[in-house]
């Protein structure tokens, strides 16, 4: 059954063959006993990438705990293989027995970032699956997506069964119930589409077929089930407590060089800073703390197994964890005699002097950069946005960042935010002038790097009903930053391409109408779109223009407040009219304040659902500066109660 | 939130201890396989896949100094991606006396690295030996190809080494360049073997002044042929006219026991 013996001369003749050929520390060889229902997990970009993934890992480990289930891993192979494959007639296979796609019931995608798509086709069709959805009978496996581009799946409709919404610790075992039912039985046409509409009906759970868009002229009018016991929204998945969930327990440890190559571990899902731009921070609320013990024992387990010598926090920002200062002591407590320190990194930074002392004591082992992200360059701008640190909050950080040995620093920003002017463009390089000028107390050599990327709105945010700027006004902007910067030896400025953020606002907020666009790129040869390399903007430019589509009109075209979206029978928990209030807020400059530390606004997430915030301490993180509401105008400082009580409506 | 809030925190570059503390111990020479999937790994791969297997086994090196410290482990010639090794080598600077006898730690070793790679044999070298790339002067390989005869292949190899210069194209550093490999070559046979009467080629190939890979003398004995797998079998120190392997094993592999003379 394995194809090991197929591939290991083709692997002789590729780059980097190492990513194909599994035994990762961790890795699983699971025995595919008749009955249990085998899911092919698959991350649609290169090894290196996709390995690291913790949902995909998570579920790994889940799914193959269970004895009605077997999963093993599959990542795109890279184009020099894809072509040796096609030519000998092989498919794609798992990493983990090098079994053959076709030996699956369940091909089930992480979608992390839309310039994936046309790797999700190619990935169906090396699988030796038909691409579209319709055309797949009783011979072919289910293919599901979930993660975060799962909350706008109409782009992939056409090509996807079905779409998981939210956290998939739980809902994967009610989806192996459901399709083992339907390999138990005979695998007909007729059966696959029984299955498929049990599956709708399982909660968190969309199936695009049983829905059908209605359009008035180019307007999406509804999108409506087209069966009677079809749910007419589907609502997300969330796990209440993280505690009753301590994976990855075995993380994977590669056996070659991959992206965030170290120990990770989850303090916490979901965030309330409440940045408007920020479609993560909207979909994962609330906010569900790991207890500081469990994160504890994770980290000195994780260390042991693994050999790690550096382990993440990983959250949304991870500066708010409450227990923070003990899992930083606990990871640093595990020094092996003579092995060398541990080092912990904290992938998203909060703005303050507090997160770079936390930094200076945490990196002792190895240096690694540091990184803020301000988002915008000035203070009116990042009150639309949501972003309240303050200048001084900036240079304070920068400040003592210096003072502690630091020489070099990233800052992050958008560009193309809602009602931003030249002057707030502009503001970008004024601060990082000012962060440079700082250092010069410090040091000879201090240095900047800006990272300005162009903003993308996405759905379920309160900045979906803006206009995305278009490719050559982005380029404009970068100009205009260009321009006040070069006589700055000490700011290295650094862009994302404008072109591509094109395709991913064009993917983000697209409806059904784009499969046919989907599929003739993929057909052109566009895979891989992620990688500046092989991303090609004429095949798409030529896809939307057969199709008589506007780019126009999708990305750039500003939404009214009666627009119905394609994502409207989806649900993050999110209530509409809290996402246009926020909107409007935004658009008149006023910041809000993190829920978890003052009264609920009732955004949904919460309420909706039954669930609160877990959060060990009742009081905003020490040195804090954003969600105490600082610089705003109703700043109470009142906690609300925290932990046991619901944090409902009028408390 | 300015500065001196968080000014009682050493800055990282001050934080390195004591200068003088631990002797280190011994510097060990380890021999170790790569076989089977691993192979595939690369030979940066392999030096990172040595340090998290250290760290598992809790076995202490002494570490460089600076912003970014990493074990002192030095390994010798890079075994090409895709070809296995019967013979590679790792010296790692303890920073200890070792606890337990050398095997033991051999053993200890293999059971946190990946399958593939099997920790042979170690031994203790003195202060001042040469590193592993100044020492090793030559190294066996074995070539399974496809495409000749026993016959065809024999004439090719009879032909080949009746040539003073065997003048190969490379490219390096993006130009292309002429390099002679028939001084490299020490030895060269071919043979079936296995049931399947499978062609091997058997060659010794010196490291200086230029190295070269098997697939380069299996492209020069005839454009034609597929070299299928390739396999480093020893690593060869050559002093005046006696050659030995940077740590022998206790069992010697045959072909080490016809050179060891």
């Amino acid at each position: 059954m394995t194809m090991w013996p197929e591939l290991e001369p083709l692997l002789a003749e590729v780059q980097k063959p190492a990513r194909y050929i599994g035994g990762e520390l961790g890795a699983i060889t699971p025995e595919h006993v008749p009955g249990a229902v085998a899911w092919l997990l698959l991350y649609p970009d290169a090894y290196e990438v996709g390995l690291p993934n913790q949902g995909l890992q998570i579920l790994y480990e889940i799914l193959n705990e269970r004895p009605d289930a077997v999963a093993e891993r599959a990542y795109a192979p890279w184009t020099d293989l894809e072509a040796r494959l096609r030519a000998q007639g092989l498919p794609l296979f798992s990493v983990d027995s090098h079994l053959p796609a076709t030996a699956f019931d369940v091909l089930a995608f992480n979608l992390s970032a839309e310039l994936v798509y046309t790797n999700v086709l190619n990935c169906i069709d090396l699988a030796g699956a038909p691409v579209r959805s319709a055309e797949r009978t009783g011979e072919h496996p289910i293919v599901i997506c979930g993660g975060h581009c799962a909350y706008n799946p109409e782009p992939l409709a056409d090509f996807v069964d079905a779409f998981v919404l939210g956290d998939g610790e739980e809902v994967v075992g009610e989806i192996t119930a459901v399709i083992a039912e339907w390999k138990a039985g005979r695998r007909t046409e007729a059966s696959r589409r029984d299955c498929l509409r049990a599956l709708a009906n399982v909660t968190g759970v969309y199936v695009p077929m049983f829905y059908e868009p209605v359009y008035d002229g180019a307007d999406l009018v509804a999108i409506l089930p087209t069966e009677p016991g079809i749910p007419d929204v589907v609502e997300k998945r969330t796990v209440a407590d993280l505690a009753e969930w301590p994976y990855p327990k075995h993380q994977l440890v590669p056996l070659t060089e991959v992206v965030h190559d170290r120990l990770n571990v989850e303090v916490f899902r979901g965030c309330t800073r409440g940045c408007r731009f920020c479609q993560a921070g909207m979909i994962t609320r609330p906010v569900r703390e790991r207890p500081a013990d469990q994160v504890r024992s994770m980290i000195q387990s994780g260390l042991q197994r693994t050999g790690y010598d550096e382990v993440a926090l990983t959250s949304l920002s991870t500066a708010d964890y409450s227990g923070i200062q003990e899992s930083v002591t606990a990871a640093m407590d595990d020094d092996a005699p003579g092995c060398g320190r541990v080092s912990v990194s904290l992938p998203s930074l909060r703005v303050d002097a507090f997160t770079v002392g936390i930094a200076a004591e945490i990196q002792r082992a190895r240096r690694t950069g540091l990184t803020f992200a301000p988002e915008a360059g000035t203070w009116r701008m990042r009150q639309v946005i949501n972003k309240l640190i303050s200048e001084d909050d900036l240079y304070g950080a920068v400040e003592s960042a210096y003072s502690q040995g630091w020489r070099r620093m990233k800052l992050y920003f958008l560009t193309g935010l809602p009602t931003e002017t030249d002057e707030d463009t502009r503001g970008i390089a004024r601060l990082a002038r000012n962060c440079v000028e700082l250092g010069k107390a410090h040091t000879n050599k201090p240095s900047m790097t800006v990272s300005v990327g162009g903003f993308v709105p996405k759905p379920f945010t309160p900045f979906q009903w803006f206009g995305q700027n278009t490719d050559s006004e982005l380029r404009r902007k970068v100009g205009l930053l260009r321009e006040d910067l070069k006589a700055d030896r000490g700011v290295q400025l650094k862009w994302h391409d404008p072109t591509a953020s094109l395709i991913e606002g064009l993917m983000s907020r697209g409806d059904r109408r784009l499969g046919p666009v989907l599929e003739d790129v993929w057909r052109a040869g566009g895979t891989f779109q992620e990688w500046s390399e092989h991303f090609d903007m004429a095949l798409w430019t030529d896809a939307m223009a057969k199709h008589g589509l506007s780019m126009d009109w999708y990305v750039h075209r500003h939404r009214h407040e009666d627009e119905v979206f394609a994502w409207d029978h989806l649900s993050a928990g999110l209530h509409k009219d809290f996402l246009w209030q926020d909107w409007r807020d935004a658009l008149a400059e006023v910041g809000l304040e993190d829920c978890r530390w003052t009264p609920c606004y009732d955004c949904g997430a919460c309420t909706g659902y039954g669930i609160e915030h877990i959060v060990a301490s009742a009081k905003p993180p020490a040195g804090g500066s954003q969600g105490t509401g600082q610089g705003l105008e109703w700043h109470s400082g009142v906690p609300v109660e925290l932990g046991a009580k619901p944090v409902g409506v009028g408390s | 939130m300015s500065a001196d809030t968080v000014a009682t925190v050493e800055p990282t570059n001050a934080d390195k201890g004591p200068a003088f503390v631990v002797p280190p111990g011994p510097t060990v020479r380890f021999r170790f396989t790569k076989q089977g999937k691993v192979r595939f790994t690369s030979h940066r791969d392999v030096a990172r896949l040595w340090e998290r297997a250290l760290r598992r086994a809790g076995v202490g090196v002494v570490y460089s100094e600076g912003f970014s410290p990493r074990p002192r482990v030095a390994f010798g010639l890079a075994l090409p991606t895709g070809h296995a090794s019967e013979g590679e080598y790792v010296d790692l600077r303890l920073d200890h006396e070792p606890v337990e006898d050398l095997p033991v730690l051999c053993a200890r070793l293999t059971d946190v690295l990946p399958d593939g790679i099997t920790v042979l044999a170690a031994e203790v070298i003195p202060p001042g030996t040469p590193s592993l790339q100044e020492a090793v002067g030559a190294c066996t390989w074995t070539a399974d190809i496809g495409g000749p005869t026993l016959t065809e292949a024999e004439a090719a190899v009879v032909a080949t080494l009746a040539r003073t210069e065997l003048p190969i194209e490379r490219e390096r550093k993006g130009k292309a360049q002429v390099v002679d490999l028939r001084p490299a070559i020490e030895e060269l046979t071919v043979a079936a073997e296995g049931a399947d009467q499978a062609l091997t080629l058997t060659m010794v190939l010196a490291t200086r002044p230029a190295s070269f890979r098997p697939e380069e003398v299996v492209e020069a004995l005839d454009p034609s042929w597929r070299m299928l797998r390739a396999c480093r079998v020893n690593q060869w120190i050559i002093d005046e006219d006696t050659w030995r392997e940077p740590v022998p094993l206790v069992v010697p592999s045959p072909r080490a026991e016809g050179r060891a003379s």
